[in-house]
């Protein structure tokens, strides 16, 4: 059968998801994942005594998204075989409503929830679950051993914990286990929208918080049905690629310090509090909260303003150059940056990377490009590509990224239109959104890909919401890289991954 | 070898001169919150019904806003018809009890106190940063504190990569479930005398995540906390400010 496809941030009605029989559905997600298409988000939510299980699928080729759903009771077959992008997914699916997918390779938690979400706990039955507290991939013989880290970690990090198996310093395995993170966002947003629903959604991931208050934002009116003013999308997405520059330029930053080239490493973590502080100059806050809301931005751009972002962007942007423009030139930095942490274009493939991860390895998947959205649609910013799936491939995307998003910045200030910066939201939020929808809303952060898909109730309150974190696809790309690579090399590979551990535990 | 030489001339020379000058603040930041009885209307509440935290109250029909639970986000500002509650430019929030941070009649537009900590650590105190749960918004901003803008060695301060050799924790994040015994057991493995300082809405209150059963509602009820630094992430002058009143170095309003 043939499916109609959505478009990015434009709601449907439930009752034009379609409901497929088991078989349909698994043929359905398989050809579809196998044919270019990138799984963007596959959850259950409960159905009378049983769970549904949507699965929505989109090809960026031709900037569709098709979304489908079942209807299980205990178990089905996996699809994990067949198409591995699923494999963390049906992990969540498992965890969270307590479905098992038969045949599954590695079926175990990925936040170690105490209780699925419907009370049942079918993955430790018989212990209580503790965090990092699993089965673990391992090797045995005399000669190889097991290094464990986390979830504290030498440094101002996140935690999580990491499971290496090595012989010698080479290392041929690493298992992350993550879920320390895990705040039970998603939860309590059922029921929503409500005054506490932004700031959720800020909170996310804090260092992405204007990606995914864009995804939350558009997808929130697009159930609304509502247009926002042009210079508020503007606003918007001239804060997205201050996120972007100040992340990356931070990340580059890092990779220096990793190989202890000091120079880079010191310049661009003050470069980088200074594009933070842009941010700060457009809402107050270095992060970007607070700024922008359903319906438009909090706080307009001032003519002043304009010509101050302006300045500093060109001071702050030659700065980043100097620094930055040290790493190419720098043999001893080079040496290490190629051919360190390499992953494998048919390996991103196969499990659905995005963001620069896929881009080092020649995926060339944005959502700017491939599923634009606010002023991406008229406003094109390139996309930046790599081939070699090396460190330093993943340093050089994020150069070619600053490049690019200062370019737009400077456009999009240039071209800022007049008019309002938001339509009064304040009468519609008062009453729930429209009933029985489903809104699937793509943003690129300065990670990659971002997912938020809601499906409303009979009274138009969120009967699902759905955060797929760029991380979330991305986490098995650092376990790659790390295959015959020497377990010295972890932090810096880890770092040219740099992903978000409360973005993937929520 | 020349390159890095010419780049860091170009550079230039870029440490703040605090805390001998104020720090540079955005227009919009939102710092110390003031309260002015006489301009509120009674019985209206517009800005306790607006509040994503619940940190304004009026029990017994006195007003008061705790810090703690703050998320600086200035809805209620917004919502106040006669600006009696307003975020004024004080970036300095931290204070040394866990009552200090709430703002009521009787203690609008007074100075927040923090005590001096033991002698010992006034010229070298080393922390161990535990992130439990945090969304990595407090953890970047007390990262920034290394970077040569704060340039936080030259006051002795510094974040070291083990427990052991630790004078004490900075906590942030509402800490999960799943992160409680990792924090406990870096705690014990503090040698005292030590320091607890609590980063961040969430570690203090819980933040957005108050009463979720995932989280335990910060730090505030698992050991005695030396300092709060409120804000969602605070600023980074914030958290120098509050480290070095903490030291007992004066810092500029």
């Amino acid at each position: 059968m043939n499916l109609t496809p959505q478009k990015n941030a434009i709601a449907v009605s439930l009752k034009d998801v379609p409901q497929l029989a088991i078989d349909t559905f698994r043929t359905k997600a398989i050809e579809l994942a196998n044919n270019g298409g990138l799984v963007l988000s596959f959850f259950g939510t409960p159905k009378d005594d049983q769970v549904a299980i949507y699965c929505a699928i989109g090809t960026p080729a031709n900037s569709e998204i098709f979304v489908f759903y079942t209807v299980v009771s205990s178990t089905y077959e996996a699809l994990t075989p067949h198409a591995p992008q699923f494999h963390w997914f049906e992990r969540e699916l498992a965890e969270q409503w307590a479905i098992i997918p038969t045949g599954h390779p590695w079926l175990k938690p990925i936040r170690f929830l105490q209780t699925a979400y419907n009370g049942k706990n079918i993955l430790s039955p018989d212990a209580p679950i503790q965090p990092g507290v699993t089965d673990y991939f391992r090797m045995s013989g005399l000669e190889p051993h097991e290094v464990a880290v986390g979830p504290v970690h030498a440094g101002i990090i996140e935690p999580g914990h990491f499971r290496f198996q090595c012989h010698g310093e080479d290392v041929f395995h690493l298992e992350i286990e993550l879920g320390y993170q895990h705040r039970g966002i998603e939860k309590k947003l059922v029921g929503g929208p409500d005054t506490r629903t932004p700031f959720y959604i800020e909170t996310l991931a804090g260092d992405s918080t204007i990606a995914h208050t864009i995804a939350y934002t558009q997808a929130i009116e697009a159930l609304y049905n509502i247009d926002v003013p042009e210079r508020a999308t503007y606003i918007s997405a001239i804060a997205l690629e201050l996120e972007r520059l100040a992340n990356h330029t931070g990340d580059l930053g890092a990779l220096a310090g990793d190989i202890g080239y000091l120079p880079t490493l010191s310049f661009n973590g003050r470069i980088r509090g200074d594009y933070l502080n842009m941010t700060g100059l457009l809402c107050g806050n270095r992060f970007g909260r607070n700024l922008i809301r359903p319906g438009g931005v909090r706080f307009d751009v001032s003519k002043s303003k304009v010509d101050e972002l302006k300045k500093r962007l060109a001071t702050i942007y030659r700065d980043t150059q100097i620094s930055c423009d040290l790493l190419w030139a720098t043999p001893s930095v080079m040496a290490r940056f190629e051919n360190t942490g390499v992953i494998a274009q048919k390996d991103g493939i196969a499990l659905g990377w995005v963001g620069p991860t896929a881009r080092s390895v020649g995926i060339d998947t944005d959502a700017r490009t491939h599923f634009p959205f606010g002023v991406y649609k008229t406003l094109q910013i390139p996309v930046a590509t790599q081939t070699g799936g090396d460190v330093y491939s993943r340093a050089k995307i994020r150069w070619n990224e600053i490049e690019f998003s200062k370019s737009f910045i400077e456009q999009a200030l240039d071209n800022l239109p007049e008019g309002p910066i938001d339509i009064l939201m304040s009468e519609p939020i008062k009453h729930a959104p429209a009933p029985e929808q489903l809104v699937v809303s793509l943003t690129e952060g300065w990670r990659g890909l971002v997912c938020h898909t809601i499906v409303t109730d009979k009274s138009g309150k969120f009967d699902v919401y759905k955060v797929i974190d760029p991380s979330f696809h991305n986490w098995f790309a650092l376990s790659m890289a790390l295959r015959n690579e020497q377990i010295s090399d972890f932090p810096l590979c880890n770092k040219s991954f740099n992903l978000s551990y409360c973005g993937h535990d929520l | 070898m020349h390159r890095s030489l010419i780049a860091r001339f170009r550079q230039g020379h870029r440490t703040h001169r605090y805390p001998k000058s104020p720090p540079t603040l955005p227009d919009l930041f939102q710092g110390l919150p003031v309260f002015s009885k006489s301009d509120c209307i009674p019985d209206c509440h517009l800005c306790s019904d607006c509040c994503p935290t619940d940190a304004i109250s009026f029990s017994a029909g006195s007003f008061s806003l705790d810090m703690g639970r703050c998320l600086f986000c200035g809805l209620c500002q917004e919502a106040c018809p006669t600006s009696a509650l307003t975020f004024s430019h004080d970036y300095r929030l931290s204070t040394s009890s866990r009552k200090g941070l709430i703002i009521s009649e009787s203690n609008a537009n007074k100075a927040l106190l923090v005590e001096s900590a033991n002698r010992i650590f006034r010229r070298s105190l080393k922390l161990r940063q535990v992130s439990a749960a945090g969304c990595n918004a407090c953890e970047a901003d007390t990262n920034v504190l290394g970077t040569l803008t704060f340039d936080l060695g030259r006051f002795g301060i510094q974040f070291v990569a083990s427990p052991r050799h630790a004078d004490g924790i900075l906590v942030t994040g509402p800490v999960s479930q799943n992160m409680k015994l990792a924090l406990q057991k870096t705690l014990d493995a503090v040698p005292s005398p030590k320091l607890v300082i609590a980063v961040g809405a969430c570690a203090i209150s819980g933040g957005p995540f108050k009463d979720h059963e995932e989280v335990n509602n910060g730090i505030s009820d698992m050991f005695p906390v030396d300092l709060y630094v409120p804000g969602c992430p605070p600023n980074p002058w914030t958290i120098l400010d509050g480290l070095l009143r903490l030291i007992g170095i004066k810092t500029p309003a």
